[in-house]
């Protein structure tokens, strides 16, 4: 027990001499990067603006109340897009993901060597890139549009769902693995009997999770021109059409909240 | 299962029980799905023409992977992913400190009623709100430059960590913190040696997990100006350089996989 010395008596210390200057010094250099930082981040800001900067946001909120309420007429194709781009990019991705899931769980990869470092070097690859960069290169290969979206966030999900639905199956529960073998079951059967149930609900809890987060990713994709609401959005900040930005933009929090509170519902109810 | 049931069983062929166990409501979801998909995929206008055409493009693009190119535009590539790693280490630091705080705030076991609607408020709006949507607002208001993505990174960082923080303060064990509080604690000291060793491992852990999910968003926020390597890379895309742009998504994949490895052995040293 690290204790201190003080008058001839012993003081309880949490830590020993050495430790906290370790500790010491690893917050010192954490601070020193950054201060480090923060130069950088300032030496490239413009302060003018950012002293100017009160002004401005209370011209902006001026320019954006009321919201134009009219225009949520021409808001409803977007929206439909935009679900549509949420729901048809996690289906493909589902449908993507659970051979890379199989192939890049332990237990049920064909071969741990080869297969399984590919499988994770798809999910890695597909998960670090934002959807929007997916986008980006979508629009450049395919043309702006929504199936651009709906790809971007397919490939986007892959990696998501396979990592969670690896993950699942590693920690399946094995001896219902082993009495279904037992039976004399195929491979597939095995699959079809033993694992596969166990994984549903995972599988279920995963599909609706990713749902309500691509639905988020769908309402900025317009941004790059892949559809969906955020085309609106940005040909309204284009034209600095303020009341038209701020009704979408409360468009979108009510997409957000109405997709979390569903996504919560199911899951709530799955597991 | 009563004896009766079990006897009705006998002599028929088993079948697997269905993942939803209603039947109407089974029927009404598979059609409800159908009936969707039938209108989403016919809503969706698909030129295919200009999809096989770009397919050209995009095997273009896959073969660059093969051949990046990091020379010729390197002093950009390298001035982007620095401004991003600048922008993530201080909007990391600044949205962790800033999100303890209101962590415990929103921890409904430890804060008082007012406090704890306050900090839930804070939480709900910054979770609701996309990063690239507060960028641009943030960007319209504070002018270009990495500022502005700084402070969407920290806002974004409050949100995703004061929740998770508030979810597992909630779930300690309470004996621990009430044996501090007995002998005399005060409040400080109590969330110090009560709460905080409680809850550390996996405060360590979120905010590693929200590094790299910073450094993943910062790639994005400069397609709308708000600093960082997505200014760069949108440029080589809208330029066709796509060597170019497998260089910077080589890099960004790169260091997200390190970053995920890194966080691994803090984790596990943590834990």
């Amino acid at each position: 027990m690290p204790v201190l010395e003080r008058e001839g008596t012993q003081v309880w210390r949490r830590r020993t001499t050495g430790e906290s200057m370790v500790r010491w010094f690893g917050w010192l250099i954490g601070v020193a990067v950054f201060v480090v930082c923060w130069q950088q981040i300032s030496q490239s800001t413009t302060w003018f603006f950012v002293w100017d900067a009160p002004r401005i946001a209370g011209d902006i909120w001026t320019r954006a109340t009321p919201p134009r309420w009219e225009y949520i007429s021409k808001l409803g194709r977007p929206i439909w897009d935009t679900l549509n781009i949420a729901t048809l990019g996690t289906l493909i991705a589902l449908c993507m993901a659970v051979p890379v899931a199989f192939l890049a769980a332990r237990n049920t990869t064909p071969s741990a060597l080869f297969i399984r470092p590919v499988a994770l070097l798809i999910i890695v690859s597909t998960r670090s890139i934002n959807s929007l960069i997916w986008a980006l290169l979508l629009i450049a290969i395919i043309g702006p549009g929504v199936f651009a979206g709906v790809v971007a966030i397919a490939i986007r999900s892959i990696g998501f769902c396979a990592k969670l639905l690896y993950e699942a199956i590693e920690e399946i529960d094995h001896t219902q693995v082993e009495a279904i073998t037992a039976t004399g079951a195929s491979r597939w059967q095995v699959m079809a009997y033993g694992i596969v149930p166990q994984i549903l609900p995972a599988f279920a809890g995963i599909a609706v999770f990713r749902w309500d987060i691509n639905i988020r990713e769908s309402t900025v994709l317009g941004l790059v021109g892949a559809g969906g609401i955020g085309l609106q959005l940005s040909s309204s900040l284009n034209v600095l059409a303020w009341p038209q930005v701020s009704l979408i933009l409360l468009v979108i929090l009510a997409a957000v909240v109405i997709s979390e509170w569903v996504s919560a519902k199911v899951r709530g109810a799955i597991i | 299962m009563s004896h009766r049931e079990l006897d009705d069983m006998l002599g028929k062929g088993w079948r697997k029980p269905h993942f939803i166990k209603r039947t109407w409501l089974r029927w009404l979801l598979l059609f409800g799905f159908a009936a969707y998909m039938v209108a989403a995929v016919m809503t969706i206008e698909v030129d295919w023409g200009r999809v096989y055409e770009g397919l050209d493009r995009g095997w273009q693009f896959v073969l660059s992977f093969t051949r990046p190119d990091f020379i010729s535009r390197w002093s950009d590539i390298w001035s982007g992913l620095l401004e991003s790693i600048v922008m993530t280490v201080a909007a990391s630091v600044v949205g962790i400190l800033i999100s303890i705080p209101i962590g415990l705030g929103a921890a409904r076991n430890i804060a008082p009623l007012p406090v704890y609607v306050i900090c839930r408020g804070i939480v709900a709006i910054s979770r609701a709100l996309q990063e690239i949507i507060v960028a641009i607002l943030l960007v319209a208001i504070f002018g270009f430059g990495p500022l502005a993505g700084f402070l969407t990174l920290s806002f974004a960082t409050i949100g995703f960590l004061s929740k998770l923080l508030a979810e597992d303060i909630e779930a300690m064990d309470r004996v621990q913190a009430e044996a501090i509080r007995a002998s005399g604690a005060r409040w400080m000291q109590w969330i110090n040696y009560g709460v905080q060793p409680q809850v550390m491992p996996r405060l360590v852990g979120l905010s590693m997990y929200r590094i790299d999910i910073n450094f993943r968003e910062s790639a994005i926020l400069g397609l709308v100006g708000a600093g960082g390597i997505g200014a760069t890379l949108n440029t080589a895309f809208d330029r066709y350089e796509y060597d170019t742009a497998a260089a910077i998504l080589i890099l960004i994949i790169g260091i997200v996989m390190a970053l995920e490895y890194l966080s691994g052995i803090i984790r596990a040293r943590v834990q």
